[in-house]
């Protein structure tokens, strides 16, 4: 398989083009499941998901069923969830707190350090049967950056902190928007499955080019609501400023002025009159703490961030984190959740929460016609035989700065998925 | 505040069908005329059923002012995710009153109900809501409003309805 017939990358002549088979064929998700998500690293989870030891959460990560969890001396742990005896899963709760992780099946049983501490009839077993090599399996390493976990199935990966590279500016934009640098997952998990290639939702997650017609909708809300948006500037699409920014490693991301209200700390009509006051005092601890400059970069830019390669991290109308495994070429789970300082008073995380919903999720006044939108693209990409090739060469020739409704960003994602799939690099 | 004892439901009954019937038929404006002016909807997610939208991440918290700009939205053709309408046929059975009480005269009914909700779209999959409404209606001068329209999604995997574009 040549790379070149999946993406097209010719800098010289200004073309880079992808070939619609990557978003259909299943043998292309098979190498994605081997090239990508066996060898990067992978979001699992937050820290404050498991605060006090014995807490733990189930979740879905690469298409293995994984426990989250804190152990007896406080460590953040992640568990392949499978009995070592038969491979039945030994917790089968979503969440909880928890001594041990029991296998009903024969009877097995684990503590919250993975070791296995119960076999039923073990007398039966031949001299050479050691319970000690048979805790519950762990990822090759799992490793946290500023409260986000992340777990890798690959054995020589590098560091997590090296594998972020330019995407750690942007969590730091977030941490920052605690006092104490501490950020909370809020209770309360989106779910939604987009029958569509999980790489749509990737280039959509920062794809500004889209929101003038796919979002309009919200846009007139917003309008309806007080916000002011202001006609784009010549040659521009969009009501505010905003770059495409190319971190490293396929992580890439859009770095916006603000026009959408920000709960950290950009006050809009929607917020409501009685949280003016307190929007105004979370903006006065933060150019305290960090500054005017940085206070406003923090407070007035709003950011969407890609991890590669299945990671968003929303800094927008609040801060959301959404992560994607795909099922089939033509289906992927979705789940989000929303995000905040864990000092956070009552009335700013209630407008956190309100602004949350004014644009994403299921029920949303935007994220609906995200989903319809991919769903659309994936049923269009059925002619891939007659037409195999998406443009995506926006910006491409222009020296300098990117904007947010270039193409930039999503051709870096495009660049590494090439590099990976077709061993241009190792990693 | 009195508690009123064996409230008779059917009038409630035919109420809400009626309700739902506007629905289905996506006679929105009519719809709206049925709310209270302190109407909200919500939708928790299947995970914080035990708490409030002002401490946990709904899938929907309108107040009387959001529901009115969703539905602003859903009769704009640009609303894509619901345009062409969706085609929607809502099931309600299971109608309990759980508590009436009476404050002046406003006469305030606790209502559970249970619903099936199946959604058809063109080109799409047929999707199955099931769920109850916790309903607060009030009731004045023989006339019903809707204070609160409550939804209770059974899904454990939410995911597999994907959208919840339409108001359920």
């Amino acid at each position: 398989m040549n790379s070149d017939h999946y993406v097209i990358n010719d800098t010289k002549n200004f073309d880079f083009q992808v070939n619609r088979r990557s978003l259909v064929d299943q043998s292309i998700l098979d190498l994605e499941m081997e090239k990508i998500f066996d060898k990067c690293w992978i979001y699992v989870g937050h820290e404050s998901e498991v605060k006090t030891v014995g807490d733990f959460k189930t979740r879905n990560v690469c298409g293995r069923p994984v426990i989250l969890c804190r152990d007896m001396n406080s460590n953040i742990r992640v568990y392949l969830n499978a009995c070592r005896h038969r491979a039945a899963v030994v917790c089968r709760e979503s969440e909880g707190n928890t001594r041990s992780f029991f296998c009903f099946y024969h009877g097995w049983s684990y503590n919250i350090n993975g070791e296995l501490d119960g076999v039923p009839g073990k007398a039966s077993y031949p001299p050479s049967f050691d319970p000690s090599k048979l805790g519950l399996a762990e990822p090759a390493h799992v490793d946290s950056y500023k409260g986000f976990i992340f777990l890798t199935f690959n054995q020589n990966a590098s560091s997590l902190v090296d594998y972020l590279a330019g995407a750690t500016e942007y969590i730091d934009l977030i941490v920052d928007q605690s006092p104490s640098g501490k950020m909370e997952v809020i209770k309360g998990t989106q779910e939604y499955d987009i029958k569509a290639n999980w790489k749509l939702l990737v280039e959509n997650s920062f794809d500004d080019y889209h929101l003038i017609t796919t979002h309009s909708t919200w846009l007139n809300y917003m309008k309806r609501s007080g916000v002011e948006i202001k006609k784009p500037e010549k040659g521009h699409l969009m009501p505010s400023h905003g770059i495409g920014k190319v971190l490293g490693n396929g992580h890439a991301v859009i770095d916006n002025v603000n026009f959408r209200g920000r709960p950290v700390a950009k006050w809009i009509p929607l917020y409501g009159e009685s949280s003016k006051l307190e929007i105004e005092k979370i903006r006065e601890e933060l150019t305290n703490r960090l500054g005017s400059e940085r206070s406003q970069r923090v407070a007035e830019t709003n950011r969407n961030l890609v991890i590669f390669p299945n990671l968003v991290l929303n800094d927008g109308s609040a801060v959301t984190i959404r992560t994607f495994h795909p099922v089939r070429p033509d289906l992927m789970n979705v789940t989000a959740w929303a995000l905040g300082p864990i000092e956070e008073s009552e009335v700013a995380r209630a407008v956190r929460l309100d602004s949350f919903l004014t644009f994403y999720g299921p029920g949303g006044f935007a994220t609906p016609d995200d989903v319809e939108a991919l769903e659309s693209v994936q049923k269009g990409m059925a002619t891939f035989k007659e037409v195999p090739w998406s443009v995506m060469s926006r910006g491409m020739s222009k020296d300098g700065e990117q904007l947010n409704t270039d193409e930039l960003h999503l051709r870096a994602f495009w660049i590494r998925w090439k590099e990976l799939m077709f061993n241009q690099i190792d990693l | 505040m009195k508690k009123i004892e064996n409230y008779n439901r059917s009038n409630l009954e035919n109420f809400i069908y009626h309700e739902a019937d506007l629905l289905d038929q996506w006679k929105l404006d009519e719809w709206l005329e049925l709310l209270d002016d302190n109407f909200i909807y919500q939708i928790p997610s299947n995970d914080s059923l035990d708490t409030t939208h002002r401490k946990s991440l709904f899938l929907v918290a309108d107040d009387s002012n959001r529901i009115k700009e969703r539905v602003h939205r859903l009769k704009d053709k640009n609303a894509h995710a619901e345009f062409p309408h969706s085609r929607t046929r809502r099931i309600i059975t299971n109608v309990l009153v759980r508590e009436v009480n009476k404050i002046d005269e406003k006469i305030i009914i606790n209502l559970h109900a249970n619903f099936i909700t199946y959604r058809f779209k063109r080109g799409g999959d047929i999707r199955t809501y099931v769920g109850s409404y916790q309903y607060v209606i009030t009731e004045f001068d023989e006339n019903y409003k809707i204070m609160q329209k409550k939804v209770i999604l059974d899904a454990y995997e939410l995911g597999t309805m994907g959208l919840i574009s339409f108001i359920l």
